[in-house]
């Protein structure tokens, strides 16, 4: 057990790292955030083409289905560390550096997209396909089918997102091994290479905080949007 | 009396599963629909009946094309729609409501939003739109169920709902796919009678599929007897009865 007097000297040195802590929050945020949010309009548009062009659907065509897939799959093989290497040459390109929270969130944009894509073709799957038949017998463009889509796929989408999120939350722990800043990588510098175990402790129970706070919004929205 | 519809050596088929072969190696075709020409009048409650298998739900489905026919013209009010480019056909689908056995309405939206939803893809005067839902409902007697969810609806309510949005942007034929087979049978009674009042006072042209006897005789003017993809005979409905003259169509009619 933890004494007294321990227990406050754990407290000072977490509040003597308070700095480099807000900033590895900061950099959690920025990854989480913009690698989220590409992942959704990338992977949302993906995955939707990859339902439509599947059998039986108003894009049907194996050709395009299979070139979709096959991206899909492939990206999805790449394990992060490797993806995060083979990726440098072109976020070099792209963000003028390699390392870092902005590089990093391309990195796990890319790996979010392709993992989000299949979520969002596994929710449109499971509309009835009387109401898309329906709504087709109305005269409906193939937009406003997509619109339709969406809507009724809505809640199995929201804790889609939900898992993305978290996914990507986990991935960006990892993307601290190439300086991509952040959580994780404060809790690998200081946590695993100094000895510090109450930084370790202390960032993993803030990133299950994180964890449990973005799944019980998920399910909650999920709820809500939930008239089936 | 004017053709509504008209069904010119329609025919249909559909390949069977990929692992079922002919004697000579090819891939095997299911004739749905062998070639049928029939044609129906405006304002008139025609039936398609037979039983499973025998082709009334997809003869019921080139109507509006949702299945293209393989040959032959499907005209409806003067248009052949077999000849129309895809928005031109979308056009033509608004003349032509469709209500189906498992409703197929859209669970996340409201029963207004669901009636609404038609009237904005059949190009509807926005300002007009909450009328004439009202109206609608009112013809189905749901005007109090206008903010349920269809989760909240019984069964016969939910069909009464397909048919409010199915009749919504004033289609000149309604498409019934075995409306009341997943009904009760007082539901479907009252069902029936909603759709007679809908064609009485709207005019509405209904083609309906059904397995059910009872439905072709209470509602129908005449029926299709169709078995295993053909048309046997079209009979005529006169007092309650259905008037088969041909040996099978006798068969089909017999209730048992």
């Amino acid at each position: 057990m933890l004494t007294g007097t321990e227990l406050s000297a754990s407290i000072d040195k977490l509040f003597a790292l308070r700095k480099e802590i807000a900033n590895a929050f900061i950099d959690t945020f920025i990854m989480l955030g913009i690698s989220t949010t590409v992942a959704i309009v990338i992977g949302g548009l993906f995955g939707v083409f990859l339902f439509l062009s599947s059998d039986r659907q108003f894009l049907q065509n194996k050709t395009l289905y299979g070139v979709l897939g096959g991206i899909t799959n492939f990206m999805r093989a790449f394990p992060f560390v490797i993806l995060m290497i083979a990726m440098s040459p072109f976020t070099k390109a792209i963000v003028g550096t390699g390392i870092g929270p902005i590089a990093a969130s391309l990195v796990l944009a890319i790996a979010g997209s392709f993992y989000f894509a299949r979520l969002v073709e596994q929710n449109l799957r499971e509309v009835p396909r009387g109401i898309i038949e329906a709504t087709e017998s109305m005269g409906a463009r193939p937009f406003t089918i997509i619109k339709v889509l969406l809507n009724e796929a809505r809640s199995g989408l929201i804790l889609s997102v939900t898992i993305l999120c978290i996914s990507l939350l986990s991935y960006s722990a990892a993307a601290g091994m190439i300086g991509g800043g952040g959580l994780g990588d404060l809790a690998i510098r200081y946590g695993y290479y100094r000895y510090q175990t109450e930084v370790m402790i202390f960032i993993v129970i803030v990133l299950s905080i994180m964890v449990i706070a973005i799944q019980a919004t998920g399910n909650w929205m999920a709820n809500r949007l939930d008239k089936r | 009396m004017n053709d509504m519809i008209v069904l010119n050596d329609v025919t249909k088929s559909f390949l069977s599963d990929r692992s079922i072969k002919n004697e000579n190696g090819k891939p095997h075709w299911f004739t749905a629909v062998e070639p049928t020409s029939l044609s129906i009048q405006q304002g008139e409650i025609f039936g398609l009946m037979g039983y499973s298998g025998a082709g009334k739900s997809t003869l019921l489905r080139l109507i509006n094309m949702l299945e293209r026919p393989d040959s032959g013209q499907v005209i409806i009010d003067g248009t052949d729609l077999t000849t129309l480019s895809a928005s031109e056909l979308r056009i033509a689908r608004h003349n032509i409501g469709m209500i189906f056995q498992q409703f197929n309405l859209m669970s996340n939206r409201t029963v207004f939003d669901n009636v609404a939803f038609n009237l904005t893809v059949s190009g509807y005067p926005n300002r007009d739109i909450h009328k004439r839902v009202m109206d609608c409902l009112e013809i189905v007697d749901l005007t109090d169920r206008a903010g349920h969810y269809p989760a909240q609806l019984s069964g016969g309510q939910k069909q009464r709902v397909g048919i409010a949005r199915a009749i919504a942007p004033s289609p000149k034929v309604l498409l019934a796919d075995e409306p009341t087979s997943a009904l009760d049978p007082a539901t479907t009674r009252s069902l029936l009678t909603c759709l007679r009042d809908i064609n009485e006072q709207l005019g509405v042209t209904i083609v309906i599929v059904t397995h059910e006897m009872s439905v072709i005789r209470r509602l129908c003017d005449r029926a299709a007897l169709l078995h295993q993809g053909q048309l046997l005979e079209v009979a005529e409905v006169r007092d309650g009865l259905i008037q088969a003259t041909t040996p099978i169509g006798k068969g089909l009619v017999v209730e048992d």
